[in-house]
């Protein structure tokens, strides 16, 4: 857990205070693996906010992304119940500033409405929407980007009509990360290098990340 | 997943280049796998999901000990017993749907008891998963919460590369039960199979961290600094396998050590350094001093809080030194100012080796006081009662003193647990066999059962409350059956007798719903062609236990003690442990 220590690099520590985490975690891709991660949270009385599981960089192993609202003490402690799991090789948090993420929503709207009440060019080029179908009935544009972005489309569709409203889990990236690649070689080692056994008390004023 | 090759690329590596060597059954190729793995005593319960395994078992009849308990809990309590007292994985087999749930129970307590177990459970077969099959149940999900790992076998060309990851899993690092369900299909299927290879390796699992002496370092500065140390002790210097280990670094720094009761026995009750027992009902001076000693030194325990009381009122002067294999409990309850992440059998010495040499008498001392008036106000009366009425800790006295220290004490779980923990006097490791941190009810028995196979040579004594004992009686049957010289001591206060504890001085006397019969018990094992007798005077108590123990084979011994006995000290639930009270 690289990012265990990172609230030692920032000038005003919120150890008690609630903020938008992005857990980050690579496993074996094995069927129930989910269940195991969600009863995690579930155990603890947790909401995920939001979760996405994708392949990742390297094939064969995935990677989840799990949002969630917590304190710094909860989300350390729920990311080592998460790496005890057997098939999970390595977690990481992170908060909002630490990494780049998008979410992808899809707006359903009457294209009548649509075309009567506002124009259609106005809506792509102010939310950066595209429209992915134009049909008779009704049109479909999509947006990517933050819940805040995403939002105010919805706000400016509400008048006309909005008939469906899908939003896609988060997708992260951690700014500091140089992948997994490196570190899978010492997974598959039989005999540990230093680098895999991270440890909080050693890793002070260490980078804030060590991948 | 698709198959269980994926993730152990060494075996698998291996596995490709060996020569097919054994034509047969799916049952057929995990009985061998078990052989391979050292086991030698399965329990279990048959059923129609499990019976190719069952039919392949009567083949191995001289080389697997197969003992058909009588309800699969109790299968699974035995397994914890034999695994607890041998350090062995304990082995359980139980049929789909019912079978299977009633497992759960047992695989709960050995999860939070960290006890390394290999659960086979039988499934319907593959093409019917999921169809509500004649007693389907979705056992890989109902278990998930309660395993180390878990996984459903569909095609038997999977069985040994499964079975050689659960052993691996359930006995190494921080060891847990492991379930692995097959489908009957896979159980029936006839294939060739290489050569069993175990398993040391999983890509994806680090059983123990690496040890860095960097806070060895640390933690030994903190040592050698501090003028009133204090060690906690729990059952990971069992599991590690560490007690000289952990012997030599208390001889050599001279800092008293106390312990939780999975802990127990891990050094000889009698080492002057041993100062007693932590937690709600535990010794005076090691609760009382926790809230004063300088430095905390916590040896493979999780600060539960059946030991901590009300965590912020803990040790809050004190600096906190963590050594656990697992790090998720370190910082989990109480916050360490040195985390020593590794197995203990690897820290210890690199501890030793660098602590100085010290005695601490005035600190020792400190103890000694506690212990002086906890001995007037609560031992002495309860060891030696001078009223008609007979008290557990007497009970314990006389066997001390019969035993010598050397039993293999199994109790259950309530007031009868708390005097045995505090009372039993041991002289060996894996001689203390407890439902800890689950706290199951009709665990005794059935553990008890299972230690006396984990430790054949061992006099075992299964300690129980009759309320217990009400939980799991059938499990005389399994005695009956296959012999196992259990004796089983039922400390009868015709109460639920913890409750009724809590109920008197918490809920105004209200004793709702505690107040509990019970059959004869003498009769009941006599049902079972178990001999006993029941005590219910003090004259008659030494000759009983000595008969019990001196008897061949297995002996049920009821002893009629005190109705409303209390257990003390005790800290108050929401309290702080230097609140505890002598009465």
């Amino acid at each position: 857990m690289s990012t265990i220590d990172h609230f030692e690099n920032k000038s005003a520590p919120l150890i008690d205070g609630k903020e938008e985490y992005t857990i980050t975690v690579y496993a074996e891709n094995r069927i129930g693996l989910l269940n195991r991660i969600a009863i995690i949270f579930s155990k603890r009385k947790i909401n995920i906010e939001s979760l996405n599981t994708s392949p990742s960089e390297i094939e064969g192993i995935h990677r989840f992304n799990i949002v969630i609202h917590e304190g710094y003490e909860v989300v350390r402690k729920l990311a080592r119940q998460i790496e005890k799991q057997i098939e999970v090789l390595k977690v990481y948090f992170n908060t909002n500033d630490e990494i780049i993420w998008q979410e992808l929503a899809l707006y359903k709207v009457s294209t009548d409405e649509i075309a009567e009440k506002v124009t259609v060019e106005r809506l792509l080029r102010q939310y950066g929407a595209s429209a992915v179908v134009i049909r008779k009935d009704y049109t479909v544009f999509a947006v990517t980007g933050h819940k805040e972005e995403t939002d105010a489309l919805i706000k400016a569709l509400e008048p006309y009509e909005l008939i469906e409203f899908v939003r896609s889990a988060r997708i992260a990236i951690i700014k500091d990360s140089a992948g997994f690649h490196e570190k899978l070689k010492e997974f598959e080692a039989i005999e540990p290098g230093e680098e895999l056994v991270e440890n909080e008390f050693l890793e002070k004023g260490a980078k804030i990340f060590t991948m | 997943m698709e198959t269980a090759q994926e993730t152990i690329p060494t075996t698998e590596a291996k596995a490709e280049t060996s020569t097919k060597i054994f034509k047969g059954t799916g049952s057929q190729v995990l009985l061998n796998g078990l052989i391979e793995e050292g086991v030698h005593t399965i329990f279990g319960y048959p059923g129609g999901a499990i019976m190719p395994i069952y039919d392949a078992l009567y083949d191995y009849a001289d080389k697997l000990k197969h003992i058909l308990v009588r309800h699969e809990q109790g299968g699974i309590h035995a397994a914890q017993g034999f695994a607890r007292a041998s350090g062995e994985v304990g082995v359980v087999f139980a049929t789909s749907g019912p079978g299977a749930t009633n497992l759960v129970t047992g695989l709960a307590d050995a999860q939070i008891d960290s006890t390394p177990l290999v659960c086979i459970t039988g499934q319907v077969f593959a093409h019917l998963l999921g169809t509500d099959a004649f007693q389907e149940t979705d056992v890989i999900n109902i278990t998930t919460p309660v395993t180390k790992w878990n996984y459903q076998v569909t095609d038997a060309n999977e069985i040994q590369e499964v079975l050689a990851k659960a052993f691996h899993i359930a006995k190494s690092g921080r060891p847990g039960p492991v379930l692995i369900d097959i489908t009957k299909n896979a159980q029936l299927q006839i294939e060739e199979f290489p050569e069993y290879v175990k398993c040391n390796h999983i890509r994806s699992y680090r059983p123990k961290p690496k040890v860095r002496i960097q806070y060895i370092e640390e933690a030994a500065a903190l040592i050698n600094s501090a003028k009133k140390p204090f060690i906690l002790f729990g059952q990971g210097v069992v599991l590690g396998k560490a007690e000289e280990e952990f012997k030599a670094f208390i001889n050599k720094s001279g800092i008293p050590a106390a312990w939780t009761i999975m802990g127990e026995g891990a050094i000889p009750t009698s080492h002057p350094l041993n100062v007693g027992m932590l937690g709600m009902h535990g010794n005076y001076g090691p609760n009382v001093l926790t809230n004063e000693c300088d430095v905390l030194i916590a040896i493979g325990m999780r600060f539960d809080d059946r030991v901590t009381g009300r965590l912020d009122k803990y040790a809050k002067q004190a600096k906190v030194i963590h050594l656990d294999i697992d790090p998720a409990e370190i910082d989990k309850n109480v916050k360490a100012d040195v985390g020593v992440w590794g197995d203990c059998k690897e820290t210890l010495p690199l501890l030793t080796n660098l602590v100085n040499e010290n005695k601490h008498e005035d600190w020792l001392a400190k103890f000694r006081d506690y212990n002086q008036q906890e001995i007037d106000q609560v031992i002495t009366p309860e060891l030696y009662p001078t009223g008609d009425e007979m008290t557990m800790g007497e009970v314990l006295r006389n066997i001390n003193e019969i035993c010598g220290g050397d039993a293999v004490i199994v109790t259950d779980v309530g007031q009868h647990q708390m005097v045995a923990c505090r009372y039993a006097k041991f002289n060996n490791t894996r001689s203390n066999i407890t439902s800890g941190g689950l706290g199951t009810m009709g665990f005794g028995l059935p553990a008890a059962i299972g230690a006396k196979y984990g430790a054949p040579d061992k006099t075992v004594i299964a300690i129980i409350g009759d309320g217990g004992f009400q939980m799991t009686p059938q499990e005389l049957g399994t005695i009956m059956q296959f012999g196992a010289a259990v004796k089983i001591l039922i400390l009868n206060n015709r109460f639920l007798g913890m409750v009724r504890q809590w109920q008197q001085l918490f809920h105004d006397k209200r004793y709702s719903f505690v107040n509990i019969t019970s059959p004869d018990f003498v009769a009941l094992a006599k049902a079972y062609y178990i001999d006993g007798q029941m005590v219910n005077e003090r004259a008659n108590l030494r000759t009983a236990l000595e008969t019990m123990i001196n008897h061949e084979g297995s002996y049920l011994l009821e002893v009629m003690v005190g109705r409303e006995n209390n257990v003390f000290p005790m800290v108050p639930q929401g309290c702080s442990v230097s609140e505890i009270r002598l009465k």
